[in-house]
Parts: structure tokens; sequence; C-alpha cells
């Protein structure tokens, strides 16, 4: 495997956000409630990542180290307020959805964590690729505890109705149930990946 | 190119330089998109009101917001001339997902008369069958039932102050609270 493709498979599999890496737990656990919510929380999460990825390794060489923080964050909120004005825009039911947890982008540790640990030391299209893996890997695990947990809870799949809601167990739409799906789900992944 | 140094001038310049672009970026955006969000509102605002009609053109309709299981609920109801309720809508709430959130098509269900308010005509005084009212409650949020009903409750009182009459069941509520408020308006005068 070369190097790119290495680093565009690095966020999806072996340091996956949520299941490796385990970082962005308060979204993961909070917008999961369907399957459709997590991934949207996901693919916004991505478009944060890889712009915010970009511009951060254009700039590392003009950024003074003792204030590589703040800079960061700047870049990252002006990416995550323009993210939220145009998701309010043209999609309001999914931004009225993810509400207070569009903004709280700004404070997700994947984001901070890759522009300091890859994309301040790195190529712009290294970089580009790294905010797409971890933005693929981020969006797959929200979607996959979304799906169980929005299948369990209501008997729906992506707002399509499977089985009768009354067979739903309520407990994986709330609080509780994002725990427990997520402890299963990555006790799995990671047995899954022992064995590889 | 070298790393800049971080002395003070390069840190003061560089932060500087991030912090304009990213306003103006901003800035830019926010122009784009107002007139958007802005029209994405009010076409919200209009379906809801469309909504609640159910095709009565001289239908009113009336937004009331009250403190539900989990926070504030928004509702929208609409009133027929003679106060009969042709629909509402939840527009806001923070109701526990799959219980209180059923509040949107609970009390809108024809086979159920039991639960329906909707083609009812209002009185201003709709409780849940648990306090002796005639509403049957959403299974297991009685607490959020109690809150829409209220909102409904008060969205007819509303309806009924702007038509200029007063509610006969209201009276008494209102008398209640206008000694008190004469008083503390008395006081102010006075003071």
């Amino acid at each position: 495997m070369n190097n790119a493709t290495k680093t565009l498979v690095n966020g999806i599999l072996k340091e996956n956000p949520t299941f490796g890496l385990v970082l962005g737990m308060c979204p993961t656990l909070a917008t999961t409630t369907s399957a459709i919510n997590g991934m949207s929380m996901g693919l916004a999460t991505m478009f944060v990542l890889i712009c915010s990825n970009v511009v951060i390794s254009m700039l590392k060489n003009v950024i003074p180290d003792k204030v590589r923080i703040p800079s960061f964050i700047v870049v990252i909120a002006a990416f995550v307020t323009i993210l939220q004005m145009v998701m309010q825009a043209y999609v309001p039911s999914i931004y009225e959805t993810l509400g207070l947890f569009i903004p709280l982008i700004v404070v997700n540790c994947i984001v901070l964590g890759r522009a300091e640990a890859f994309a301040a030391k790195n190529s712009v299209g290294l970089s580009a690729l790294d905010g797409i893996g971890m933005g693929v890997g981020f969006t797959l695990a929200l979607t996959i505890i979304g799906a169980i947990r929005e299948l369990l809870g209501t008997g729906c799949l992506f707002g399509y109705n499977l089985y009768s809601d009354h067979y739903g167990m309520l407990i994986f739409v709330l609080a509780p149930g994002a725990f427990i799906c997520l402890g299963y789900v990555m006790a799995l992944v990671q047995k899954l990946m022992k064995k590889d | 190119m070298a790393k800049l140094k971080s002395s003070l001038t390069n840190m003061l310049l560089s932060l500087t330089c991030i912090t304009l672009v990213a306003a103006a970026a901003l800035a830019g955006v926010y122009m784009l998109t107002k007139e958007t969000i802005d029209k994405q509102k009010s076409d919200a605002e209009i379906a809801a009101q469309q909504a609640v009609l159910a095709g009565d053109e001289n239908g009113t309709p009336i937004k009331v917001e009250v403190d539900g299981f989990g926070g504030k609920m928004i509702v929208m109801v609409g009133f027929a001339e003679d106060g009969t309720i042709l629909g509402y809508k939840v527009l806001e709430h923070q109701e526990t997902p799959g219980l209180g959130d059923k509040a949107g098509q609970w009390f809108q269900n024809a086979d159920k008369p039991g639960q329906n308010v909707v083609g009812r005509k209002a009185t201003g005084n709709f409780t849940v069958s648990k306090d002796g009212g005639d509403v049957d409650a959403i299974t297991a949020a009685t607490i959020s039932s109690r809150a829409f009903l209220k909102a409904v409750n008060e969205a007819y009182t509303k309806f009924q102050e702007a038509k200029g009459v007063t509610v006969e069941t209201w009276t008494s509520a209102t008398q209640q609270i206008e000694p008190e408020n004469t008083i503390c308006e008395e006081k102010g005068g006075q003071q």
C-alpha cells in the first residue's frame, strides 16, 4: 500500500475515530438516535474535518508554534459556523434535529486532534485524504450505531418501518441505549480487528 | 519555506490575519444564506398555519408556548370561527422520544375518539382523564399530555381574546389573578 491509500484507510479501519481512537464520544452518543441522524452528524463532521485539515496544512508554516492552538480553533470554528448557516438555509430539518451538536463540532476532539497530529505535519494532499478517511470512519461508525439503535428502539431503519413499533425497546433510543450499543459495537470491532 | 518563529510580531500578525480572513468568510456566507434562512423560517410558519387550518379560510391559527416534560413546547392550533379545533401542530418540543413526542399524532386520531381533539369544539378546559377530563393521555406520558392540553386551552383563550370574548370557564381564573395585579398597580402608583 502506498502512502496515500494508507492514510485514507487508516481513519476508516485502524484508527477509526470512534472505535479505535475513541474520540468525539459526545456527538457519538447524543446524535445517534436514528441512522439518518448519525449519518448527518458524521457527514457534517467530515466536511469540517476535510476543510480544516486542508487549510491548516496550507497555513502550517505561517502559524508560529505558540499560537497554533488558537489559530486552529479559529479555522475550525469558522468552518463550523459556515456549515451551520448553510445547513440552516438548505437542510433545515436536519439542522433542527442535530441542533446544538452542530456548533459543538468546534470542540470535537477528532477535528482538533487531526489538525494537531496530522495536518500540521503533512502535505495538503495527504491532509485532505486524512480528513476524508477520518470523516468516512466517523460517519460509518455513527451510522452503524444509529441504525442499531433505531432498529432496536423503534423498529425502523432509515425511517422505513421494518416491524411494528410496539416491539421497539425504547431504551435504545434513550441515553442508556447509546452507551449499551456503543459498548457492544466497540467490543465486536475490537474482536474482529484482533483477528486480522 | 521555514516555519515562522514564535516572536511577538509573528504571533500577532498571523493570528490577526487568520481571524480577519475567518471573519470575512463568515460575513460573506452570512450574507449569502441570510435570505434563504429567513425565507425558510417564514415558509415553515406559513406551512404550519396552512396545516392546522385544514383548508378553512376563516380559521385562526394561534401559536402558544408551554412547559412540557423536557422543556418548552410550542404548539400551533387552528380554530374555526365557532371555536372548533381544525388541526394542530407541535412546532417545537423536547419531549421523550417514543413517549411524549407522540403528541404530534396522538391527539389527531379520528379512529380513537377518546384521545382525539381535532374536530371537537374547544372549551378552554380540556383535561386528561386522569385529572377528571375526557381526553385520554398518551400512554406513559401524562405530563406531556397535560402540557399539550394546556397549550390547546391557552390557545383557545388567546383565540377568544382576539375575538373580544371572554371565556366563561376562564373568568374564574382571571378573577383570581386580577386582584393581585390591581394591588401591584396601585402600590406602584402610590410610590
